[in-house]
């Protein structure tokens, strides 16, 4: 018996290990390797550099601009995204009008709202980065002729084509395609929060305002923080949006270049493989020390209800 | 913010204590308030669905109209339903063939992921052997890492082993990258069914993998759903790794991929309504299988979240 179970259990895990330490853990730990040599990618042969690479790194303004984009979408993009699913939440949830017995009520054809929210979220993000991109064309996207009916001809920004709007328009597009899983996520987190919590807070006096900073959002913070993690490791990738969206190598002057799409460029147009694993890992290290600061910032006393 | 565990108490420094009389009058004016709200909650979240929608609906528009009528009216409805960018798009553009390779890939990819997912979430969650805490958080661990980051060797271990540009050799990695949160949310669930069952079962003679796809597998139905929508919406939108591990000829891309190689080629030839047909037809058929199976996608997309 005991030996017909490890043989279950051997059986059961050498193809999914396999394929795993071949396709996954195998090129993580390269990665670290190659990140140390001057391989270009294009022939077998290479050396060991050293921390040649890690000097170089320092030295590119296009990488610090990089980490600096990322930097701010990572500040930005949760914060926007989150808030506007919690608000949406808030308002499908409790922002009904009150009806009888019930301290708090979702609003009407709540269901309908976030079947259409979470639209974007099924769709491949290279569909809404194309979708996006003619959006903003400047001659004929349907933003600029909004601006032309609506009487605003002297406006018409360039968009991607204009260096200090490119990443907020890359920006907007990741807001609107993630706020609708927030919303179902947030709402399916409010609906488990139990009535009488709402009913004592109203009883005791306290508006919406209130009732939202001091029950609802204490009860579902474990879900804002997972919900946080999830954004921010979104906002460290963003390689589609970017890839698709914006025009020639990272946008107009460089205004739209995160680490993803940097490192892609280098390994697989440059023919510069080693120097593009020195970015993974500088990308890698700025993913560890987001996630330690969210830990760290969100940790709390965890309520049972 | 101080938490307290007993939220009355924290709502209670709200406002002194309330007598009888007084929260009778608050009530009456939150009832107001309540309308208020209700108009002002109404009206955002009419806003955003607007929002949500118009892209999309624009895009539908476009796609039935002439290339002219693009340029010279965005906004305006087509002038007679164009259906000439919908068959060029189809067959001329390759949307055709993308749609097909993208189903083969992932029917292959899926059950792969299903199959080996369950099988190690199986063993892992239920099975005391050394080494088994290793190896869970050795899958589980590589849901955080980023893959971009591992994109540069995995294209060579794929060249070495002749995987580039092969349907087989993307269905593996699909599966690779796949197994992490497959295996993190099946072992979870399988922890969850009770073993009176399974052990009945193996007391009956079966063997331990015949009570594995005989009877376990039935039993976590509800979290497979889950978990297949997820990864069936992960590796049918997944546009990364195909950009990078799949570049051979034309006609053998992805849908996603092929979309984007369509926009910069039509977008030289200055076909756009046959750009719009390619994208919506990309578009419509997960928008449709989503609106038919909504409840179940919306709860298999934020399941792992949710844990």
């Amino acid at each position: 018996m005991q030996h017909g179970k490890y043989r279950f259990i051997a059986g059961f895990l050498i193809l999914p290990l396999a394929i795993y330490g071949i396709f996954v853990i195998s090129p993580f730990v390269q990665a670290v390797y190659y990140s140390f040599t001057d391989w270009t990618g294009l022939s077998p042969d290479f050396r060991v550099t050293g921390t040649e690479n890690y000097r170089r790194l320092w030295n590119d303004d296009v990488f610090w601009t990089s980490v600096g984009h990322n930097v701010l979408l990572l500040l930005v993009l949760p914060l926007v995204t989150l808030g506007l699913g919690l608000f949406f939440a808030f308002m499908l949830n409790v922002g009904g009008r009150r009806r009888k017995n019930a301290a708090v009520a979702g609003v009407r054809g709540s269901g309908f709202y976030k079947i259409v929210y979470f639209f974007p979220q099924v769709l491949s993000i290279a569909i809404v980065a194309l979708l996006f991109q003619f959006a903003y064309n400047p001659n004929s996207g349907a933003l600029n002729s909004f601006l032309s009916a609506i009487g605003l001809d002297s406006v018409r920004p360039a968009w991607l084509g204009d260096p200090s709007l490119a990443l907020w328009c890359v920006m907007a597009v990741m807001v609107w395609s993630n706020v609708g899983f927030y919303v179902v996520l947030f709402s399916a987190g409010m609906s488990s929060i139990p009535r009488d919590f709402y009913e004592a807070a109203l009883l005791d006096g306290a508006n919406r305002v209130q009732t939202f900073f001091r029950i609802t959002l204490p009860l579902l913070w474990d879900t804002v923080q997972t919900g946080w993690v999830y954004m921010g490791i979104m906002a460290l990738d963003s390689f589609a949006v970017v890839q698709i969206m914006t025009v020639g190598p990272g946008g107009p002057d460089y205004s739209t270049e995160v680490l993803s799409f940097y490192l892609y460029t280098k390994a697989f147009r440059d023919g510069q493989a080693g120097y593009a694993t020195t970015l993974g890992v500088a990308l890698l290290i700025v993913t560890l020390i987001f996630a330690g600061i969210v830990m760290k910032l969100g940790r709390r006393e965890r309520l049972e209800y | 913010m101080a938490v307290t565990t007993d939220p009355t108490e924290g709502a209670g420094a709200v406002t002194p204590p309330a007598d009888e009389p007084r929260a009778d009058a608050q009530r009456g004016r939150m009832g107001s308030e309540g309308t208020v709200l209700n108009v002002f909650s109404h009206g955002v979240l009419v806003l955003w669905a607007l929002m949500v929608t118009l892209p999309l609906l624009w895009a539908v528009m476009s796609a039935f109209k002439t290339d002219r009528e693009i340029f010279t009216s965005p906004w305006a409805l087509p002038g007679s339903l164009n259906f000439d960018s919908w068959s060029r798009a189809w067959s001329q553009a390759h949307m055709g063939e993308y749609f097909l390779n993208s189903v083969v890939v992932v029917a292959g990819s899926l059950f792969g992921t299903m199959l080996l997912g369950s099988m190690a979430a199986y063993v892992l969650a239920r099975f005391t052997f050394p080494g088994n805490r290793f190896i869970y958080f050795l899958f589980v661990g590589g849901m955080s890492f980023p893959v971009i980051l591992a994109l540069v060797p995995l294209f060579f271990v794929m060249k070495n082993m002749q995987l580039l540009d092969t349907y087989h050799g993307l269905i593996l990695v699909y599966i690779a990258y796949s197994l992490p949160f497959t295996i993190f949310f099946l072992s979870g669930f399988f922890r969850t069914l009770p073993s009176s069952v399974a052990e009945a079962a193996l007391i009956d003679g079966a063997s331990h993998t015949r009570t594995f796809f005989q009877v376990m597998l039935p039993m976590a139905k509800p979290g497979l759903i889950s978990v297949g929508i997820f990864n069936f919406l992960g590796q049918w939108n997944q546009y990364l790794l195909p950009t990078v591990l799949n570049v051979g000829d034309e006609d053998k891309k992805l849908l996603p991929q092929g979309l984007v190689a369509l926009a910069v080629s039509q977008g030289y030839k200055g076909d756009w309504s046959g750009l719009f047909a390619g994208l919506v037809m990309a578009m419509l058929p997960v928008l449709a299988a989503y609106i038919v199976f909504q409840r179940q996608v919306q709860a298999g997309l934020t399941a792992g979240a949710l844990k």
